[in-house]
């Protein structure tokens, strides 16, 4: 395997906390600078690498068409779409500086083993902007822990820090619960990467309320935010707002932790959304996937228990990606509204409404079409057609929490700054955990790894140079 | 529903597949797959018969066990490859023969190497067997009543695999037109004779774990060269024959001997190979209930590499006799098993690829004439 037995006795110059991108980039950058370095990863080995293991492609600034990518991406236009998604919430420096040196981290993610292809079937709108990992999440991971390996890092698995000793802002060592026992680390310099805390349901609650109960969590049961909650009480400034996450609509077959990719659904421009009360309550025709895509999270969040239904008939069913589980079927609303244990008269009458307010117009998918309804109080202003052919179709949809925002506060050296506005002496931060710094709030495909990469290449090169002086 | 529960748990793994996609990039089977959105038997056969067991997307996959998803896409497909042989399989009475395979494959190859020494000790005295014949097979064997049994046992095995084929492309849905198309059957060929999609998508084979190694591709090139030159040395030496009436034993320079050592180093080096990186693949990829089919395979080719080159170096001594009682019961047992055993994957895969080569032709041409 080229896994080092893990010496748990002996003081590394680096210690990584978490065990995704950011991580192991970190990981890697601190030992290709003559680090010593352990990685601490709470997971077991399967389960390594926190979300990373879900995604599939990172954004970076490029100037030119590459193998992989179908044009140029420049600074510029980045720093605009970070703009716009964000509403202004970032910080333009460290923005400015993620951006720049994500040109870089095309090159030297590819020299650290990961391979990019072109956009995967289904994401062409992503081909120019975001470079694809060849394998998925996981085939990157798997590059980047081979590596690392080879390098000579430290990983443990099944490794979660239960508490941490920081004084005035310098990183003492820390507890690791161990399945053998809990043993003590010490390390010259810190790098904590281990993602936000979407997997806590108590603490969700507490932003959220009991609605909380009800969401699905898209990726790993680990990111629970001890470390974040470690180092708020250690002193580090907090950023970012808890209520914040990037939450879609997913499938409520889903299972509760760690469904991915798998059970999001990109059907709801093709139907009408209506809550358990079988009433409509958004424009489902607003704008093209995968813009709009991020908000229904949060819209059906917001509705009694936390469910709806995407409704669409016979003649969407082949116009967007399958998802993991079947749709609902039924030759009639009726039997429909039976099997979602909906009020069939009401279904009827939410349908009947709709289609008598569609207005005709030439259907194209594609773009913003000219078919909307008009006169109902929530208009559908975009693809909307008359739900007539049988059979029809039904998704239950749930929200699904993708990744938190909130975090600790970092320079442009991933150095994390103390509430009293001075930096830590030996604690850097890169991933989930401080991406609240450039993503204030909002979400651009691709972006988080984005962050992980780019600040974790700078947290371990920078926690090298720390420990070594 | 599926004929088997094999194609059904197929069909539930490539169904999810097409939900991700993000392994398009590591082979040809998820491409192919992209390219439908419901799968009959006849997709799921061609998808497993397309698939290299490269392991690559089980160890990329986030659902693969012990997550609940339960995705292990190398080993069901191993499964409905196994499978479709035995379907495919020509006469319908002999399908059994897949059973068990490498209890029944070594049967026939004792009762091969049995009655080659029965035969010769019929038609000679028991003492010709172990004389010496200073090379010349043909005092124990007349080159012509070799040929004969040979050629019978080749010819069989031929239309025997001919049939498994028809059944093979009848059940994709392929037209038979599709075999006569030049540029897919090159493409195949590059693709077979490379084994373009036994690498990961570009790493290598995830053989025991997530670290790529390329050991089986390369054992495989050993074995499958290996036994093209001593396909080829045969060919040569039976044009040698008949056209230019040089009668065996040949010197060894000469080129039947040159091809034919060469493919017997082959022979055992490759199987040998392959036998090790069998031992330490990763157990959940294996498709345990077959593994004696892959083994007897490899021993076959193993016995008929290593008794060619004893035969080679001993020709000249009494050891001769019985040495080429045993190769020549090793190869026909192994001819006349062809179309019983792990041969047959290369011609169902090769034909896979043939059909993965003109669908991606016509995919990329629909997508230029759409652009």
């Amino acid at each position: 395997m080229g896994v080092a037995m893990v010496d748990f006795s002996q003081r590394y110059d680096v210690l990584v906390i978490g065990g995704g991108n950011a991580a192991l980039c970190a990981a890697i950058s601190a030992a290709r600078e003559g680090a010593s370095v352990l990685v601490l990863e709470a997971a077991p080995h399967f389960y390594r690498g926190g979300n990373t293991r879900h995604t599939r492609n990172m954004r970076c600034a490029h100037d030119a068409a590459t193998d992989t990518l179908s044009g140029p991406y420049y600074e510029e236009e980045f720093y605009d779409d970070l703009l716009r998604v964000t509403g202004g919430q970032t910080n333009e420096e460290l923005a400015r500086l993620m951006i720049h040196e994500s040109k870089d981290m095309l090159d030297w993610i590819v020299d650290q083993g990961v391979r990019f292809q072109p956009s995967l079937g289904g994401t062409l709108s992503l081909g120019r902007t975001n470079s694809f990992f060849l394998g998925g999440g996981r085939a990157m991971l798997n590059a980047l822990y081979k590596t690392a390996e080879d390098l000579g890092v430290a990983i443990a698995y099944e490794a979660e820090v239960i508490s941490m000793d920081v004084e005035d802002g310098m990183f003492l060592g820390a507890t690791v619960k161990r399945p053998e026992g809990d043993v003590h680390v010490r390390a010259g310099a810190l790098v904590a990467a281990a993602g936000g805390f979407e997997a806590n349901k108590e603490w969700l609650e507490e932003s959220w309320g009991p609605a909380a109960k009800n969401f699905l969590i898209r990726g790993t049961r680990f990111n629970r935010g001890t470390v974040l909650k470690m180092l708020s009480a250690a002193g580090v400034d907090q950023i970012g707002d808890p209520t914040q996450c990037h939450a879609v609509a997913i499938d409520a077959r889903a299972p509760e932790y760690d469904g991915g990719i798998i059970t999001r659904l990109d059907c709801v421009v093709f139907g009408i959304v209506v809550n358990k009360q079988c009433e409509r309550f958004y424009d489902e025709g607003e704008d093209v996937w995968p813009k709009r895509y991020a908000i229904w999270g949060r819209l059906v969040a917001g509705q009694p228990d936390q469910i709806a239904y995407i409704i669409f008939d016979a003649s969407s069913l082949e116009l967007f990606m399958p998802s993991c589980f079947p749709p609902i079927k039924a030759e009639s609303i009726r039997e429909l509204a039976g099997k979602l244990e909906l009020d069939a008269e009401a279904l009827e009458k939410t349908l009947t409404q709709f289609n008598g307010a569609v207005q005709p117009g030439t259907f194209d998918h594609t773009q913003l079409d000219d078919c909307r309804t008009q006169g109902l109080s929530i208009d559908k202003t975009h693809w909307a057609r008359k739900i007539e052919k049988a059979p029809f179709y039904a998704y239950p949809v749930r929200p699904g929490i993708t990744f938190t925002y909130l975090g600790v506060r970092v320079n442009t050296q991933s150095r994390m700054m103390m509430a009293d506005g001075k930096p830590s002496a030996n604690m850097f931060a890169a991933g989930e955990l401080m991406a609240g710094n450039v993503l204030g709030k909002g979400y651009a495909a691709g972006i988080g790894m984005t962050i992980g990469s780019v600040f974790g290449r700078i947290a371990g090169r920078e926690a090298a140079t720390n420990a070594r002086n | 529903m599926h004929a088997t529960n094999t194609l059904q748990e197929a069909d539930r793994l490539m169904t999810l597949c097409n939900s991700c996609r993000y392994c398009e990039g590591l082979c040809a089977v998820f491409p192919a797959m992209e390219m439908r959105r419901d799968f009959l038997d006849g997709d799921l056969n061609y998808l497993a018969n397309l698939c290299h067991s490269c392991g690559a997307c089980y160890h990329d996959c986030q659902f693969s066990p012990p997550h609940e998803f339960n995705m292990n896409v190398p080993k069901v497909l191993a499964q409905a490859r196994a499978e479709s042989y035995e379907t495919y399989a020509w006469p319908r009475g002999l399908a059994p023969m897949f059973e068990q395979n490498g209890l029944k494959i070594s049967l026939v190859a004792a009762a091969s190497v049995a009655a080659f020494i029965a035969g010769f000790v019929a038609w000679h005295d028991q003492a010709a067997l172990f004389a010496q014949h200073a090379g010349n097979f043909y005092k124990l064997m007349p080159h012509n009543t070799m040929a004969a049994i040979f050629g019978a046992a080749f010819l069989y095995a031929i239309v025997a695999m001919i049939m498994g084929i028809r059944n093979f492309w009848k059940d994709i849905g392929e037209p038979a037109s599709t075999l006569s198309e030049a540029p897919s059957l090159w493409q195949a060929m590059k693709d077979a004779s490379t084994l373009r999609y036994l690498d990961g998508g570009g790493v290598g084979c995830m053989n025991d774990s997530e670290r790529p190694t390329d050991t089986r591709r390369r054992w495989h090139h050993f074995t499958f060269y290996g036994f093209l030159l001593c396909f080829a040395s045969t060919s040569v030496a039976t044009l040698y024959h008949y056209v230019l009436g040089k009668q065996a034993p040949y010197p060894w320079y000469d080129l039947p001997v040159l091809l034919g050592t060469l493919g017997g180093i082959g022979l055992v080096l490759g199987p040998i190979g392959l036998m090790l990186a069998k031992r330490v693949r990763d157990p959940m990829l294996v498709d345990e209930s077959r593994k004696g089919m892959d083994v007897a395979f490899l021993v076959m080719l193993f016995l008929t590499g290593i008794t060619g080159l004893a035969l080679l170096v001993l020709r000249e001594t009494a050891a001769m006799g019985l040495l080429l009682s045993v190769h020549l019961g090793v190869v026909f047992a192994l001819i006349v098993t062809m179309p019983y055993g792990k041969f047959v994957h290369g011609i169902y895969r090769f034909l896979a690829l043939v059909r993965y080569a003109k669908e991606k032709r016509m995919l990329e041409a629909g997508a230029a004439g759409a652009a």
